[in-house]
């Protein structure tokens, strides 16, 4: 992102994200109540969540296998050795008034991931690393949403002890497009993976933004200033414009950036100072004495690795440079698993990609949009979609007959095939059926034809739906026109 | 040497209150504590890897498996403030750490 100050100086954005991840385990990390999302208050808890004393926590084991499994999938190095440390700090959120975390020794550090940007343009985002900790619980703040408006708080500790993954972008982004394609790129591979449902509004994805700027072509970083709050791709963008143009003004008035904590206000579409930052030494971190230190084995890696599914970055290369498709449609048939699979099974029944990325991106799609559906909650299989495609290009049926008995099959399923021969509709492509059609067409509309002959030839539209309504659509329409245009011509 | 300040500071991290003779007292003894802690600076640590736990144990893991826990009635008591299901809390003032 760039601006064109009036002393022509130009500036730049520098930005990384702190992305926090739910992992979708059933269970907390370190105890056995249930993670689920939506429970009555304080249901979801027990002695070791709520750090009673005298209990001790067990690790998840999914969690590491998850933990391992993104920093892999992110292109990670995973630590064989890592630990866990105590973050301290006391809110009402925080039972043990220390937060189990990674410090110094992360699970995966140095990965990185390709984005793709909405011209195509791709660029590499560099992951500086990824730990496992546990979230808190939840502040609900009576009277007012405002913290300072209310007068006392509820805490629901639900999600205290819920599995996080939080992901340490470099300060490699640089505009509010690019941050909101990265978090995007993020959700698609977790979601690819079955680690994170990825889901924003229920909190299962956060993103912290740490933002500053500095004048184009300079090397040193600008103060910075982190910004919470955003729970949406778009938020995320529309924060990051307002705060990069309001500290280019700040830094154009001559004044200096403050480093602080900004919430983004979603109602007036600002950020609004929160809190100035703490130093990191505040959080006194020390190795977790309740846990022993995590190694990772060749071995268990090697499965891990080999459990991942071909992740959605490699599929859109491979939409584009295989099966010929677009930028657009590569993006949105290996957006999300599901998509992504029926689309390769309807290929691997023998369809043409294209053909088979048309038929999904309009019909099909408008179809799942109205109805709230999923892929694999249509009857439609991905085999009789290949047949439906295969029953156009043979020529047995035209495509709009192939759209008229869609709704039919996405419905209730069953064989195309079978389907337009009980409703006896395929292509009618016998030429002397055809010509006996047109010669009835053309008896019983002697006026136009007359016309026709006297040069009025854009009537020739006219007897092409004539002879369409007399075949309820079937006649071959290549062959129909050529016929057509001898007969009138005749 | 350790500063007076730099036990304030401690001490409000951990939520103590120290009366003025007991940070007075605390310094001292910190001091005393960090400089014996020195002493292991002598040692040539050269090729030794550091160490982050004292057992030299198997980190143990459980299966992801839901158990509700029997007496959340139980916890909820301790609660010194309550509302029906939530714990009460006094309320968080802005810009406090």
């Amino acid at each position: 992102m760039t601006v064109a100050a009036p002393a022509k100086v130009q500036y730049e954005a520098v930005i990384g994200l702190e992305v926090h991840c739910q992992l979708s385990t059933r269970s907390k990390i370190f105890s056995s109540s249930a993670t689920a999302f939506g429970a009555p208050p304080n249901t979801n808890i027990d002695p070791i969540c709520m750090g009673l004393p005298g209990t001790l926590p067990v690790l998840n084991e999914k969690v590491l296998e998850y933990a391992v499994k993104a920093g892999l999938a992110l292109n990670c190095t995973i630590a064989p050795y890592s630990k866990f440390d105590r973050k301290q700090y006391f809110y009402p959120d925080l039972p043990k008034n220390y937060q189990i975390s990674q410090y110094d020794l992360p699970i995966a550090t140095h990965g990185w991931i390709e984005i793709q940007l909405s011209d195509g343009r791709t660029k590499r985002i560099g992951i500086t690393r990824l730990h496992m900790e546990e979230d808190a619980g939840k502040l609900v703040h009576a009277g007012s949403d405002r913290l300072s408006g209310s007068s006392y708080s509820l805490v629901d500790f639900n999600r205290a002890g819920v599995p996080l993954i939080e992901i340490v972008s470099e300060p490699d982004i640089r505009s509010g497009e690019e941050a909101a394609e990265y978090v995007q790129e993020l959700r698609r591979i977790l979601r690819y993976a079955g680690l994170c449902d990825g889901n924003l509004q229920e909190g299962s994805l956060r993103c912290d933004v740490n933002i500053s700027v500095r004048p184009l072509g300079c090397e040193t970083f600008g103060t910075k200033v982190e910004i919470k709050n955003m729970n949406s791709f778009n938020a995320i963008q529309r924060a990051i414009e307002y705060e990069f143009n309001r500290q280019v003004k700040v830094v154009e008035a001559g004044e200096r950036i403050v480093q602080e904590t900004r919430l983004w206000e979603e109602n007036s579409q600002r950020t609004i100072s929160m809190r100035k930052k703490e130093g990191s030494s505040d959080y006194r971190y020390f190795p977790e004495p309740d846990l022993p230190p995590i190694r990772v084995t060749e071995e268990q890696k090697a499965r891990w690795r080999a459990e991942l599914p071909e992740l959605p970055g490699v599929k859109r290369r491979r939409y584009q440079e295989v099966y010929g498709l677009s930028v657009y449609d590569a993006r949105y048939l290996s957006d999300e698993r599901n998509t992504a699979e029926y689309f390769e099974a309807v290929i691997a029944a023998g369809a043409d990609p294209k053909a088979a990325a048309n038929w999904m991106m309009s019909d099909i799609a408008s179809y799942l949009n109205t109805h709230k559906l999923d892929y694999p909650d249509i009857a439609l299989k991905p085999e009789t979609l290949a047949e439906l495609i295969a029953l156009i290009e043979q020529g047995t049926i035209s495509s709009k007959i192939a759209k008229e008995i869609l709704p039919e099959l996405l419905e209730k399923g069953g064989s195309a095939r079978a389907l337009v021969e009980a409703k006896g509709m395929t292509q009618i492509s016998d030429s002397t059926l055809l010509e006996q059609l047109i010669a009835e067409v053309l008896a019983e509309n002697p006026e136009q034809l007359e016309q026709y002959r006297e040069g009025k030839t854009k009537l020739f539209g006219y007897f092409v739906g004539q002879l369409m309504k007399k075949t309820q659509g079937r006649a071959d329409p290549k062959l129909a026109n050529d016929l057509l245009k001898q007969h009138l011509n005749g | 040497m350790l500063k007076r300040e730099e036990v304030q500071h401690v001490a409000h991290l951990a939520r103590l209150e120290l009366t003025e003779e007991e940070e007075i007292q605390f310094t001292e003894q910190l001091a005393d504590i960090l400089a014996y802690v020195e002493q292991l600076k002598e040692l040539d640590t050269e090729g030794v890897e550091p160490t982050f736990h004292v057992l030299d144990m198997e980190l143990p893991t459980r299966p992801d498996e839901v158990e509700l826990y029997p007496d959340i009635e139980g916890i909820l008591a301790n609660a010194p403030d309550r509302a029906d299901r939530f714990f009460k809390v006094p309320r968080i003032l802005e810009g406090e750490d």
